[in-house]
This record gives C-alpha cells, structure tokens and sequence, in this order.
C-alpha cells in the first residue's frame, strides 16, 4: 500500500504480523494485544517496534512501552469513526515523537485534520493521486485551535494574535 | 377510462446538481413529473428500474435513488405514502410553491389537510 | 457585535473554496454520495425532501442589520424569496441548488458569516440567550464566551467526526433562555459571594428520543479555563461515546450509562493531563473578543416615557402588544422588542426577504444596528427607547409583523415537518397554523397567559416538544399522520421533561384537544397561576378526563 509522508510517497520498511506465530527478522509492527503479551521479549529483539493500537484501547495502556516504540498505527475503520484522532493526540501529549500512521479508511478530506493532531504518515489506498492528497494537505491556511500539528507557514489565529503571551509547548512541525 | 388502479412501484431519486425530486421513467430519463414515471407491476420490472437508477447514480445524474410503491389511475400516478405525495407536490403550506406551482405536480391531492 | 479581522476572514474564504471543491469533485464523480455527505453537511447543505437546504449559522443568534440585509439578499437571489428561522438561531433556505452553493457562502462570507458546522458530527451552533447584553437580569453577556467557543470548535480537528451532534449554549442570567440543561454541555454564569464569576458546566441533557436533564459536574469554572475543560469532556465523549447506533450515541447516553461521577471522574483525569496549563493566551482572547461586545453608548433617560404612555392610552392594538411583546431592559428608559414570527395561521419562523429588510432597516435606525434570533424562531430588537416603540410598532404592523403573541399560545415553536424535512414523520407546520387560527382571538390568548406549545414532527424533536408547556409530537402510524400529546415541559430554570397525556389524535383534532386542555386549565386554575405552575399543581388527571372521558 503506498504510504505518504512529508507530502511525497515513501516505501514501506515495517512488516506487519498477526496476533500470534513466527517473528520475521527487521522492523516489525505487532498488534497491541502481543505487545503486553510478548512485551519481554519483542523489547530485546533487534530491529525496530512497532504497535497497532486499536480503537477501543487507551493511549494511557502504552506509557510504558513509548519509549521502545517507532511506529503506532492507528485504524479508522469508517472515515467518519473519529476515535483515532482523539489517541493520537493523546499520544503525542504523553510525549511521543515516533512515526503515527493513519491506516484503514483515510481519505484526503481528512487529511490536514489527521496531520493536525500529530499523525505524520497515511496509508492511502491507490484511488486519489498524489496531486489530490498534496493538495489536500494545506487547504485550510489557519486554524483556531493551540497546540495542533502544523507548518511553519500555518499559523494558528489565537497564537498569533497574542505573540506576546506565553508559548505553548512547542511542537514538532506536521509532516 | 380505467376504474381500477395499477398497483405496482416506480423509482424516485434527487436530481445531484440542484436536489429536485425526480421520477425514472420508461425512457429511462428522469422526470420531475410523477405521473411521468415507469410504474414496475412485477418485482422483476422494479429490479430493473432500480438497477437502471444505480447507473445514474454512480454518472452524478442523481442521488439516493430508492423504490416507492405506487398506483396509476387514468394516467395520473398516486404514491403509496403520504411523504412521496408531498415530494410530487411540494410544501402543503406553501401552494404557490414547488412543482404544484411549476405544473409538474402529481394529479392527486397532497394529503388532507389538518 | 464581533467583528472578522482578517485572521476570521482568510479561515472563512479558504473554507469556502475548500466546499467549491469539495461540490466540484461530487459533480465530476470523484466522491461519492457517502463521502460527499458528512462534507455537505459540515457545510450545512442537506437535501430534503424538494431540494438543497441550507442552514446557515448565526452565532450566538445576534445579526447586524447589514448580515439581516445579506439574508434577504440570498433568499431572493438564490431561494424564493423567504428564510426560515430555527430553534438553533440559525436561518434555513428550503430551495438551494448544490451547484448555486459555494457561491452563496461567497456571499455570506461577505458579510462575515458561514454555514460551518451546522450540521454533521460536530460541534453546532452555539445558542444563548436571545436578550444577552440588554436583559434586566443579566449578570454578564454570554456572548464573548459564545464567540470564543464558535472560533474553538470550528474545525477543531480532534471533534470533527463526533459519534454524534454536538449542542453548546450558554446563559448569563439567572432566568435561562437559552434551555442550558437540555443541551449536550449548558454553561451557566454565577457570581459569588466575593463578585467574582464562574461558569456551572452542566453535561448530557438533550431531546430527542431519549430526553434527558443535564448533570453539573463543575459548579464554579473560571471562565478562562473553559477551553482547556471542555476539550477534556469532548475528548471524553470522542472516545467513549457509542457509535454502534445512532439512537444512542448522544453525550447523554454516555452520562447515563457510566454513571455522571464516572464521568465526571473520565472529564478530570483528562482535564488534569493536559500539557499546558497556562491559559493566558485565552484569557487574552477572551478580553480581546469581550470588547466587540462592549454595551452600545445607552442615552441617560428617565424611566417613564410621556410619548410611550399616550401612545399606548391612544391605541388598544399597540397597547396589546407592548404588554405582550417587550422585555425588560437594564437601562432605564429602554425596552426590548421581540417581534412575533408568529402571524395568526402563518408559518412559524418564516419570513419573507422584503420582512427581512424591514427588521434590519428598524434595527439600523432604533436599535444600535443589532437583530437577534430567538430559539423561539423570533427576531429581537434588543436595544429600544420606549420613545421610539409606536413608531415601530407601525411599521411592523405594515409589514404584518405586529402579533401581540409573544410568549402565549401563538407563538408556537415548531420544526419544519414533513412539508421539507426528510426526516420527517409527520407535519408541524399544519399543526401550528390550526391552533394559531384557533387562538387567534386575543382576548381569550391574554386570558390564558404565557404558554409555550412546541410541535416536533419526528422523534428527533427539533420542535423541542419535550420541553414545552404543551408538547406535540407528530408521528406516522401505517401512512398516516397522528399526534401524540405531552404537558408539564419546561427548558427554565426547573427543565423538566413533558409526559405523555394519553392515545394521539389524528392531525383535524389536535387544534380542538389543545383547547380542550386550555379550558381546562382556565377552569382549574388559581388567580395569577400560569399554565405549568397549575399543571404541576394539579398533574395530568383532570385534562386526561376532559380529552378523553367524551370517547
């Protein structure tokens, strides 16, 4: 499946395993439920980890893993299933900076929503060009909210109209 | 002059560009006009009507197409319920508007009034 | 009023041209219907049952002449030539084409206004009390909070796919217009014993099939962290709000199936993680955005208006109407004038553009250039020397806009019913014009006193029925209309919930039944008690055994 990140096509480098059954040797993505069952293990294995959290499970259940993790996946199982972008932005207010990917039914609709609380690759699908998801990906020049994921150029109104006030926490910038 | 009404079903949709109720008819364009419609009398007929609507739909012509039941008296094309009467006519409230006014209504009255 | 600077006017532009595309993209095929629709609809473009409509928001209910102006602008350009006035304080178009539509947020944003978020999973228009800044009882205006959180929650990113709709509205006065406790989250303002000010954040009550009273879970909130705490709630309902069915995916259901010290607890624990304490960039907006809302410069008069007494000695119809349709205004000397949407037999909230321009041409000259939009699908004049009320009077009396209804069975709320709505299982409309026609005689209205009727022609209950006095609910029984009845209502103070009084009735009777239950009470009641107080006095038994001891 294509991946977009940083507004280009980037290939995929994780291999995805199911619940149970041999571990392949390179970066693997593993569902939540192994990673607190295999925790021990999978955190002394070379190559890098990473964790498919599903829509129901809490942010909080991965604080103590943050630290070894390089990838969370997120689903959105219906683009309209907006769970995902309440996790994510709980993740990275628990101080996460991995890669946060967006799979299942994302749609460029919504992605400078998804971009804006902190999701930073999206597995896209082949049915829009990669013309439409650059496009997608700045149509709204500004946005009300503070302490959201967004470009330099992009400014967030309150934060600009109160320069003077005290900063909030300062971001990395959206991908 | 037919007495006894033709019981069967007809498929309505929104037109996509501007949402007027539209009615499929037998030459298989859509008509704001309800007694314009194809009255399918056999399930098998509606399938076909429906399917037809399906087409039109994925080439933006209209939206949410569905089937409705429907009955025929000397031409003139009655629909089951009371809210598929309505959208052959447009608001009871308002007469002077909608395709009661237009001269594309249904020849039956809007529900009775209140 | 608050004004765009030029930060709300590039967010409003580029979401306009966001929706040209989005609609251009639907005509060429590249989206579909499903995909298409929750964009249209954040969009506030539904399709009904004869065409587009489109509800377009107007914060906080409050309008400048200019924006009333725009209004009737599009409803002949692009509509047929009328508007239609919500419980949301929004106004509605029931003949918009999908392709005239971006054009037409071009021309509200001109004026400073959108459609955003008037419908879809999100977070809607926010309401508050239609006399805000001008009431007597005020402790503060709402109105900056009301702006506050309408920049907040336009597209916030984290609540734009809600498990459901999402309700806000917002009193500062102790006498709540704006129904606080029937909404997903009321605030209400409190000041203390020491003068400072607080908001009581009240979670989870709503209509619709299941009506529910809201729960406080906070009693004192400061007002600058109303941001941080209401994003914890939100973020709360995102997650664990049901998104298995519709029916119960409401804030409400959550509140009540987890318990509120739950979710209470839930609300907390969130609001205690959030990563930045500091609120000063709210506070600031907070003071930057309360200045647009700074009180109009009042003249210094005397209480007493010779002009407004003669006036009123003089002519028994204006006199009518100023006992019924003016509200107490906190300045001496000023009144507020709420105009009736409500002729005898008219369509409740409908109003014609040439009417549209007249309110707004009143509004310019008598009233600091402001309009409100009630919940009640009334327009208000919130700023009135009772020097000038004859004269407007007069001109709304030319414009048929004198009913001398306000706040008594006239004034009927009602949704749009099955003469537009989709949704729709029956029709309001009807309904109201037959008991309008039926109390049209303004003796036996003034005798019966303030009362609030409410009809909703489906459960979903846009008509607030619930929470009326009288409560009429339309429904379909095997293709036929028919409507069930509900007393003891209220969204005040004291919300309650209204009960089902017996079996329905066909849609020719209900005009007769209402009268029934109203002789009923004029019979029943004791000197001065309005409607609610003696039904809740007396309960449902003696208007059960007067409808339907006769069958």
């Amino acid at each position: 499946m294509p991946l977009l990140k940083n507004n280009t096509l980037v290939p995929e480098t994780w291999l995805h395993t199911s619940a149970d059954g041999e571990l392949p040797a390179g970066d693997v993505v593993v569902p939540f439920a192994r990673l607190l069952k295999e925790w021990e293990q999978l955190s002394k294995r070379p190559g890098k980890l990473g964790v498919s959290l599903g829509n129901v499970d809490r942010a909080e259940a991965l604080a103590m893993f943050l630290p070894k993790l390089q990838l969370i996946e997120l689903p959105f199982p219906a683009f309209n299933d907006g769970r995902a972008y309440s996790i994510a932005r709980q993740l990275r207010q628990m101080g996460y900076r991995g890669e946060l990917r967006a799979t299942g039914n994302v749609l460029p609709d919504q992605l400078q929503f998804m971009l804006q609380v902190g999701f930073d690759t999206f597995d896209i699908g082949e049915r829009f060009t990669l013309a439409t998801w650059q496009q997608a990906s700045k149509l709204m020049s500004l946005a009300y909210q503070r302490g959201l994921y967004r470009r330099n150029d992009e400014a967030e109104i309150w934060t600009e109209r109160h320069t003077d006030a005290e900063p909030w926490l300062e971001q990395p910038h959206a991908g | 002059m037919t007495t006894s009404p033709e019981k069967g079903q007809l498929v309505t949709a929104n037109r996509l560009r501007d949402g007027i109720a539209v009615f499929l008819t037998r030459s298989g364009v859509w008509s704001e006009t309800i007694d314009d419609a194809a009255l399918a009398l056999e399930p098998q007929a509606a399938a076909a009507l429906e399917s037809r609507a399906k087409d039109d739909e994925k080439s933006t012509l209209i939206t949410g197409a569905y089937l409705i039941d429907a009955e025929r008296l000397n031409g003139r094309v009655r629909a089951s319920h009371i809210r598929e009467r309505m959208r052959a006519l447009g608001p009871t409230v308002r007469l002077d508007l909608g395709k009661q006014a237009e001269g594309t209504g249904a020849g039956f009255a809007a529900p009775e009034g209140v | 009023m608050y004004r765009y600077d030029e930060f709300d006017h590039q967010f409003v532009r580029d979401r306009t041209n966001q929706f040209r595309s989005q609609a251009d993209r639907r005509l060429k095929g590249e989206l579909t219907e499903e995909e298409f629709r929750p964009l249209r609809l954040m969009n506030g473009l539904y399709l009904q049952l004869h065409a587009y409509m489109l509800r377009v928001a107007i914060p906080y209910g409050t309008l400048s002449s200019k924006q009333m102006r725009q209004l009737a602008f599009i409803a002949d350009k692009w509509d047929k030539g009328y508007g239609h006035f919500t419980t949301r304080q929004n106004i509605q178009y029931n003949w918009i084409k999908l392709e005239d539509t971006a054009d037409i947020l071009d021309a509200l944003a001109d004026v400073e206004m959108h459609a955003i978020q008037t419908s879809g999973n999100c977070i809607r228009n926010v309401t508050t009390d239609h006399w805000a800044g001008a009431a007597a009882d005020e402790i503060a205006d709402p109105r900056p909070v009301g702006e506050l959180l309408r920049q907040w929650s336009s597209l916030h990113p984290e609540f734009s796919f809600l498990p459901r709709k999402f309700k806000i509205a917002v009193t500062g006065a102790p006498n709540d217009r704006a129904a606080v406790k029937v909404h997903d989250i009321g605030l209400r303002l409190h000041r203390n014993a020491e003068g400072a000010i607080g908001w009581e954040v009240i979670v989870g009550g709503g209509l619709g099939r299941t009506p529910m009273i809201g729960v406080t879970v906070r009693n004192f909130l400061p007002e600058h962290e109303l941001i941080g705490y209401l994003e914890a709630i939100m973020r709360v309902y995102n997650l664990y709000g049901r998104r298995d069915n519709k029916y119960k995916a409401r804030i409400k259901i959550l509140v009540h199936e987890i318990g509120a010290d739950k979710f209470k607890s839930e609300v907390e624990a969130e609001y205690a993680r959030r990563p930045q304490a500091s609120t000063e960039v709210e506070q600031r907006e907070l003071q930057r955005i309360a200045a647009y809302f700074a009180a109009p410069q009042l003249e210094k008069l005397p209480r007493w208006s010779p002009g407004f007494e003669e006036a009123k000695l003089g002519n028994p119809s204006f006199s009518r109407w100023t006992k019924n349709n003016l509200g107490p205004h906190r300045a001496d000397g000023y009144t507020i004038v709420n105009i009736s949407l409500k002729p005898d037999g008219g369509i409740p909230g409908d109003a014609t553009s040439g009417q549209m321009r007249l309110m707004a041409d009143l509004a310019e000259r008598y009233s600091f250039d402001e309009l409100r939009v009630s919940h009640a699908q009334n327009i208000v004049l919130p700023h009135v020397k009772k020097d000038d009320v004859f004269a407007i009077w007069k001109a709304l009396e030319a414009a048929g806009l004198a009913a001398a209804n306000y706040g008594h069975a006239g004034d009927i709320i009602a949704c749009p019913g099955l003469d537009y709505c989709a949704l729709a299982t029956a029709r309001s409309i009807p309904i109201a014009q037959s008991i309008s026609r039926k109390f049209a005689d303004s003796a036996k209205q003034d005798e019966i006193g303030k009362l609030k009727i409410n009809i909703s022609g489906c459960i979903n209950a846009c008509g607030h029925h619930h929470v009326g006095h009288i409560g009429i609910l339309g429904l379909d029984k095997k293709g036929e209309e028919y409507y069930q009845i509900t007393l003891g209502g209220s969204s005040a103070e004291a919300a309650s919930i209204g009960t089902i009084l017996g079996p329905g009735f066909a849609g020719h009777e209900v005009a007769d039944a209402i009268e029934t239950i109203l002789d009923t009470y004029l019979k029943l009641r004791q000197p001065g008690e309005e409607f609610l107080a003696a039904y809740r006095r007396v309960g449902a038994k003696p208007f059960k055994e007067a409808l339907y001891a006769a069958a």
